[in-house]
Parts: structure tokens; C-alpha cells; sequence
């Protein structure tokens, strides 16, 4: 299934309802290996929203998710739409990384501790190889010296750059940063997008939920206008925001700041 | 002339029928917090995360025991046991009842606690591929801990001062111990009096364990 002519994500027709309100009105996205691709939209547009489908964090109700060809979450049998036992949820999840706004590191582990938990727990890792691992990537988020710091001890840039590394240390093939700067003070959300530009550079699949419109700007091979659970238009940063065709998405640019 | 024995004597003589007391008192109370510390937890996770089948024989068990007096669970878990077809000793029937009352409020606790973890801490879990089991077992609970244990420490000295209750059914802890010990030397006060320091003995150590514990998990 790892067919590189396979898009490593792919969605169709993607709905997702909150009880009556419908907030993905069919959403098609496909990320080739390699892709950085950002959402942007105002808030309610359900870019949040999708990302988190994408990791299963929301269960959907229609379409489906295929990471690398294999169908997420779900399963058709017999016509019947299923969604799958739990232990392949967990591992499905472990394939994709992700970043939250509230960075939600483990406030009673260190920083190594968070970001080793996984290889431990989910790759069965013996405790020397998931240190080496850890530490390299806290290494290359610049926090090797913090190490042995809770959460509690660092700064929210510093968080967010363990919660990182406490994603990509699964080694995901693709990865999910939902706002990670939006819960930052201005001074601290430079450091973090280092750490995204950084991975970016170095080939890392990404699909991220944004605010920092200059920053997307720079960062994304193609950027996704969501408007009201819907695609409104999508292209390459310098078309996109320099000549919207959509009048949304050319009022929406009006109101954003750069 | 005759003199009154002193009361050093008397707790001399006394000493075996305190000490079996002692012993008793705390047998029934660390067999009802460790029994019900188990069931509560067990309750706590149920009501937090169970499906409704589950979570409703909890929440009935946990709103009836929690509303009815522990004096009356003592009684009910004694006499109503043979209508169950079970012939339970005194001792045995008392454990159960302190052990069901202290599970009652450790699910309280447990679900507070639970439910107290931010969202993002379960999502996080999640997110690095954690089974459900293993984001309890090292990430929830862990935090839980923090905020279980001032209450479970209350709880359970709740539970010692209850099992004075057991004397009722005619269990011989520390309380009834004391009382047949005044009844044969009509010192009333002194015998309370070092029954009280007893029970303030086990208490403060229970407290004092608990601080200990506190201190070992608080984080930086």
C-alpha cells in the first residue's frame, strides 16, 4: 500500500456534522509526499475541524480519509459503514502527528518523558533506543538542556517545541499542527515557526491550520481557502493571496492582517 | 481503708482486651479503604467514561450508600444479609459496610478527579497512538493521583471513626473494647480518654502518610 503514486493523504467528500449543524460540507484534499499545505478561513470554517477528523480525534459521517490508500477510521461491510475497533484506531492515530493550540504536554513528565511515552507505549521501544530518539529530537528543537524540565517549568514557546518533537519523534508520515502559535505571546511565536519551517525544509508532509498568513505564505506549497465547511478555492501562496478570485476569500484576505 | 487501684494497673490488666480492639479497629478499617479504595476507583472510571449501562448500577450504588447513614449500612449489611442467604460473622458483615461506604465516595472522588483533566490531555494521549488502558494508565491516572489523594486521606480517617459503628453488631473494636473495660473498673474518663488518643494515633499517622505521598508526587 505504500504505492508512491498513491496521494500519502487523500480525502472525498468528506461531511462531518456537530449533531444538526453541518460543519464539513464534503471536503476533497489530496497531499502528495512532501506537501505543506495550509488551511486558512475564518473561524467556524471548520478548518480546525478537519484536521482533527484527519486524526481521527472526530468521528465523520461521510466520505472517507485514506493515509497512503488505507481507509481511516472507517470500514464498508456488506454496504454497512463501520468504524474500526479501537486498537486500530490507536494505531492508525500513531501514523499522523499532531499539534494543539494548548500544546496539552503531560504536566507530570518531563519534557524527554513526554516525547519518549510514545516509542515506549506505541512502538514497544526498549528504554536506551527511545532516549536516543528523544533526544535527538529535542536536540533539534534547540531544548536538549531542558530535558529533564516538567512543562510547568517552560516557557509556551518551549512547549510547544517538545509537543512537537513529542510528535515527530513517532516518526508520523504526515503532520497536523492545529494553531500551534495561537496560544503563544507575540515574542515566543517566532521560535516555533523556526521548528515548523525547519521540519518543512527537511521534506516533512505537513497539513497545518494557521493564523500567521505570512508565515503560510512562505512555508506552503499550496494554501486552502475554507469558507462555511466548504473548499472556496486553493492554489500556490503567491496566486492565492495575491490574486483571489472569490470574493470571500479577497474579503477575507481584506480583514487578515500580514 | 480501701484504695483505688491506680489506673496505670487497671490499663495493665486491661491490655489484652485494648490491644485485640486496637488490632480489630484497624483491621476492619484497612480492609474497607484498601476493599473500597478498589471498588472506588473501579466506580470512578465508570461513571467517568462507561456507557450508560455501566454508568447507571454506579450511580445508583453510589447516590444510595452515600445517602444513607453509615450506622444504618452497618445494621442493614448484619440483618439483611441472611435474606440473602449469607450468614456473615459480625466482623465480616461491618467490613462490608464500611468497605461499601468508602467505595461510594472514592468513585466521587475519582470521577472529580477524572473529570477535572483537561480535554486536550486525553486528545494528546490520542494523538501519539495510546490505547485507551494506556492513556489511563500514564497519563490520566497519574494526574487523578494528584488530586485524589487530600480527599482519599480524609475518606479514609471518615472510615475509621466509623467503625466505632461496628460496636453495635457487637464487634469488640477499640470502642467496645474500652466500654467492657470500664464496666469492669467504672473509670469512665480515663478509658475514653486513651481510646480518643488511640483513634487520634491512627488518624494523624494516616495523615501524616498522605502528606508524604503529596509531597512525593507534586510536580515542579
Amino acid at each position: 500500500m505504500t504505492d508512491s503514486n498513491v496521494p500519502l493523504l487523500s480525502i472525498d467528500d468528506l461531511h462531518k456534522s456537530f449533531g444538526t449543524v453541518e460543519v464539513l460540507k464534503g471536503i476533497d484534499l489530496s497531499l502528495d509526499r512532501g506537501d505543506v499545505v495550509t488551511l486558512i478561513g475564518s473561524s467556524g470554517s471548520g478548518k480546525t475541524t478537519l484536521l482533527r477528523c484527519v486524526n481521527l480525534l472526530e468521528d465523520f459521517q461521510g466520505g472517507s480519509i485514506r493515509l497512503a490508500g488505507e481507509a481511516i477510521g472507517y470500514r464498508e461491510e456488506g454496504g454497512r459503514r463501520q468504524r474500526l475497533p479501537e486498537r486500530e484506531i490507536a494505531r492508525q492515530r500513531s501514523l499522523t502527528g499532531m499539534a494543539f493550540q494548548q500544546f496539552n504536554l503531560f504536566p507530570h513528565l518531563t519534557a524527554l518523558e513526554n516525547v519518549t511515552l510514545g516509542l515506549r507505549k506505541v512502538k514497544k521501544m526498549g528504554k536506551d533506543e527511545a532516549v536516543a530518539i528523544g533526544e535527538q529530537w529535542l536536540r533539534r528543537v534547540g531544548l536538549i538542556e531542558r530535558r529533564d524540565y516538567h512543562p510547568g517549568q517552560l516557557s509556551g514557546g518551549q512547549q510547544q517545541r517538545v509537543a512537537i518533537a513529542r510528535a515527530i519523534a513517532m516518526n508520523p508520515s504526515l503532520m497536523l499542527f492545529d494553531e500551534p502559535t495561537s496560544a503563544l505571546d507575540p515574542e515566543l511565536v517566532g521560535e516555533v515557526l523556526a521548528v515548523i519551517k525547519d521540519l518543512a525544509q527537511d521534506g516533512m508532509t505537513m497539513l497545518l491550520v494557521t493564523h500567521e498568513m505570512r508565515f503560510a505564505y512562505e512555508v506552503s506549497d499550496r494554501i486552502v481557502f475554507m469558507s462555511q465547511g466548504r473548499i472556496e478555492e486553493q492554489g500556490p501562496p503567491r496566486e492565492l493571496f495575491e490574486r483571489p478570485r472569490s470574493t470571500r476569500l479577497a474579503e477575507f484576505l481584506g480583514r487578515t492582517s500580514f | 481503708m480501701y484504695e483505688a487501684p491506680s489506673w496505670f494497673l487497671e490499663l495493665w490488666n486491661a491490655r489484652q482486651t485494648l490491644a485485640a480492639g486496637f488490632a480489630t479497629t484497624l483491621a476492619c478499617s484497612v480492609l474497607a479503604v484498601l476493599g473500597g479504595t478498589l471498588l472506588g476507583t473501579l466506580g470512578g472510571l465508570a461513571l467517568t467514561y462507561g456507557r450508560w449501562p455501566l454508568r447507571l448500577p454506579f450511580r445508583v450504588y453510589s447516590d444510595l450508600i452515600r445517602g444513607t447513614p453509615v450506622f444504618v449500612l452497618v445494621l442493614a449489611c448484619y440483618y439483611m444479609a441472611p435474606a440473602l442467604g449469607l450468614r456473615p460473622t459480625p466482623f465480616q458483615a461491618g467490613t462490608a459496610a464500611l468497605l461499601l461506604f468508602c467505595g461510594s465516595h472514592v468513585a466521587e472522588i475519582v470521577r472529580g478527579a477524572l473529570q477535572a483533566i483537561p480535554r486536550g490531555q486525553h486528545e494528546a494521549a490520542k494523538a501519539i497512538g495510546l490505547t485507551f488502558a494506556q492513556s489511563l494508565k500514564e497519563v490520566l491516572l497519574p494526574q487523578a493521583l494528584r488530586q485524589i489523594l487530600p480527599t482519599w486521606v480524609n475518606a479514609s480517617t471518615e472510615i475509621v471513626k466509623a467503625s466505632t459503628l461496628l460496636s453495635v453488631i457487637g464487634v469488640a473494636e477499640l470502642l467496645l473494647s474500652s466500654q467492657q473495660v470500664i464496666a469492669r473498673t467504672f473509670m469512665t474518663l480515663q478509658f475514653y480518654l486513651f481510646a480518643g488518643l488511640l483513634f487520634f494515633l491512627i488518624n494523624f499517622a494516616i495523615e501524616r502518610l498522605g502528606r508524604y505521598l503529596e509531597k512525593r508526587v507534586t510536580l515542579p
